[in-house]
């Protein structure tokens, strides 16, 4: 495999801070060295690369905006975005995995969890001795999570939670679970240890999508868990929406990672692949392509680093989260599209990065709102007209 | 224990080289550097002997004030504090200035171990390590693949072509690090915060005086095209032929 270039059409190199690039570079070398020799086979035999994980938490990525007491590097949110790049450029399914456990797990624990939840869990998340996993989703309730049939009903000072959750990342291999369930006061969120008697997690397989990641199903059947297992700042769907806000805002940022590899891979590969004695690059229908993604993916660079200017300056709304997310995964569905087209035959091929790109995100447009849904939420924000239903 | 290691900013070994117009000297402007692969492992083991026998560990670096990147990745790799001497001309820095340079430096800083790159991956010299612990009268072992060191001496092993020598030195020693000796570290993400608040102290280096001169640079002349003679063992005989008759090398 050729050396990584990143394009950077706009020359944005230097409106990134000497420590910004650091970590981008830290994270970029790891996922070079370590990760990229053994994705392919994971990904074939539909498997994480599990024995990587201490050294994810090693490089410091579980949380990395989580203020160090609590285990976390206190990074700014430009340099979340920066590392979610690029651990997507290995693979949509290595920065799922991070996502949840920072974005789902962590998050929640530190926006709406106790001081004890806090000192118990975010230091053994931050060091992955404990894996999370985040269940809103369920079987008949993912854009309308409103909906969801989960129950958690008040036992004395215990409540007992009821139900099913689905397409949930990492369930089968977490020690902890953030579960959302409706109470008769709302909708409330758990941190629920998954040895409780009643809580398995059974694995979804049979994925044509990330599928070095793993995917479960939750399910609970009279779990019993102590009030001090509830976030007590939990309150309404709002907050589950908080929490995927700050995922989505990783999302729009590790689309670009995955639109860089194929880029990088297809323009590298045209200017070596001969066809009719000459550079498939030096075609103008090759070029067209080229240039219309390079065009695109400088687009969603710099919506990128915009929206991570502005959430660091405390100012970002979910909107423009929605718009970053909604377009910059479409962006890199797109390239990688165009990129497996570019490669031939050879786009079909697990030696290229391309095919396995294109497939994962294809979840990545689905999960964590669809493209559909963050349309309509960019609209309702437009228009104030909600059309959701 | 006062431990340093030495460290190189050099083009990155992807770099696109270009020459200055009038041929003075590469062009600088908008080439990527990197700490130079050597030093890299130098400096994990400065940073390995650190967390076995305690103490601290300085980078120290002769290169621009604008060099501050690579050596705060060596604060966010472990090192605890980090000095450079600053020229701007330190790429004209030829080994015996920068080994005077660097040994004056190393005085100062009343170490007993210094860790150098075995080679800069620029360069390719080899040199300044060796010299460096001449102009300091200390032991030196250069191209280490292997060692373990004590508060006053040391053994360390060294590949050569006829086999592994094992040698023992006694500090203060410099020692230039073959690839082997270690797998350097990344730089954590913690490591990177921690080393904000690290210190960076910029010095003037010692006078460089009597150096070579670089006078011009010019690119290596075009090879010719390769050429293909053939696939499978039919090609063989036309290779032979080749090897044989036009390469004059069988």
């Amino acid at each position: 495999m050729d050396a990584f270039t990143q394009l950077d059409f706009f020359d944005t190199e230097d409106q990134y801070s000497e420590e910004e690039c650091m970590v981008r570079d830290a994270v970029r070398s790891w996922v070079g060295d370590r990760f990229l020799p053994v994705i392919a086979e994971h990904f074939e035999n539909g498997t994480f690369p599990s024995d990587l994980i201490p050294e994810l938490a090693e490089l410091g990525v579980f949380g990395p905006t989580v203020p160090a007491e609590y285990g976390g590097a206190g990074l700014n949110n430009v340099s979340y975005g920066l590392i979610c790049q690029e651990l997507e450029r290995g693979d949509s399914g290595l920065r799922s995995f991070v996502s949840v456990q920072g974005s789902l797990v962590m998050f929640p624990i530190l926006a709406f969890g106790s001081e004890e939840q806090k000192s118990e869990w975010l230091p053994r998340l931050a060091c992955a001795e404990v894996i999370g996993c985040f269940g809103l989703t369920e079987p008949d309730f993912g854009s309308n999570p409103g909906g969801m049939l989960t129950t958690a009903r008040r036992d004395g000072d215990d409540w007992i939670l009821n139900g099913r959750k689905m397409w949930i990342t990492n369930g089968t291999v977490s020690q902890v679970a953030i579960v959302w369930a409706r109470a008769e006061e709302g909708i409330r969120g758990f941190v629920v240890p998954t040895d409780l008697p009643g809580f398995s997690a059974p694995e979804q397989k049979h994925k044509w999508s990330l599928r070095a990641s793993i995917t479960s199903e939750l399910v609970l059947e009279d779990v019993r868990v102590p009030d001090s297992m509830r976030l007590p700042d939990a309150v309404g769907l709002k907050a589950p929406l908080k929490c995927l806000s700050s995922a989505r805002f990783g999302i729009a940022w590790g689309g670009l990672g995955a639109a860089y590899a194929c880029f990088d891979e297809a323009l590298s590969y045209s200017k070596q692949r001969i066809v009719f004695d000459k550079p498939l690059a030096g075609f103008q229908l090759a070029q067209k392509k080229l240039v219309d993604m390079a065009t695109e993916i400088t687009k969603g660079q710099l919506l990128a680093l915009r929206l991570g200017r502005l959430k660091d300056e405390g100012k970002v709304t979910p909107n423009q989260i929605s718009m970053a997310k909604r377009n910059n995964v479409h962006m890199a569905l797109e390239v990688a599209r165009t990129c497996r087209d570019m490669l031939g035959a050879n786009g079909i091929s697990l030696e290229y990065q391309v095919g396995r790109h294109m497939l994962n995100l294809e979840s990545v447009i689905t999960y964590e709102g669809t493209h559909d849904i963050h349309t309509l939420a960019v609209g309702h924000g437009l228009t104030d007209l909600p059309a959701y239903r | 224990m006062n431990i340093i290691a030495c460290i190189k900013r050099v083009p990155t070994t992807d770099a696109e080289v270009r020459f200055k117009a009038d041929a003075s000297g590469l062009e600088t402007e908008g080439l990527p550097y990197m700490i130079s692969f050597y030093d890299e492992i130098a400096l994990e083991q400065a940073v390995l002997t650190k967390e076995a026998l305690g103490g601290e560990v300085t980078a120290l670096s002769l290169g621009p004030a604008s060099g501050s990147k690579e050596i705060r990745e060596c604060l966010a790799k472990g090192a605890d504090k980090a000095v450079i001497l600053t020229d701007d001309e330190w790429m004209s820095s030829d080994c015996r200035a920068t080994a005077k340079r660097l040994a004056a430096a190393i005085g100062e800083l009343d170490a007993q171990l210094v860790f150098m790159g075995r080679v800069a991956t620029d360069r390719d010299n080899a040199a300044v390590g060796p010299m460096c612990a001449t102009y300091l009268g200390w032991a030196c072992v250069s191209g280490v693949i292997e060692m373990e060191c004590g508060e006053d001496k040391g053994t360390a092993k060294v590949e050569t072509e006829n086999g592994i020598e094992t040698v023992e030195f006694s500090l203060p020693a410099v020692i230039t690090c073959n690839k082997g000796l270690n797998t350097p570290r990344y730089a954590g993400l913690k490591g990177i915060m921690a080393a904000k608040k690290k210190p960076l102290e910029e010095q003037a280096p010692a006078e460089a005086d009597g150096q070579a001169v670089l006078s011009t640079v010019s690119a290596p002349p075009a090879r010719p095209e390769g050429r293909i003679v053939g696939t499978g063992a039919e090609a063989v005989p036309a290779l032979i032929d080749a090897l044989r008759n036009e390469a004059q090398v069988l």
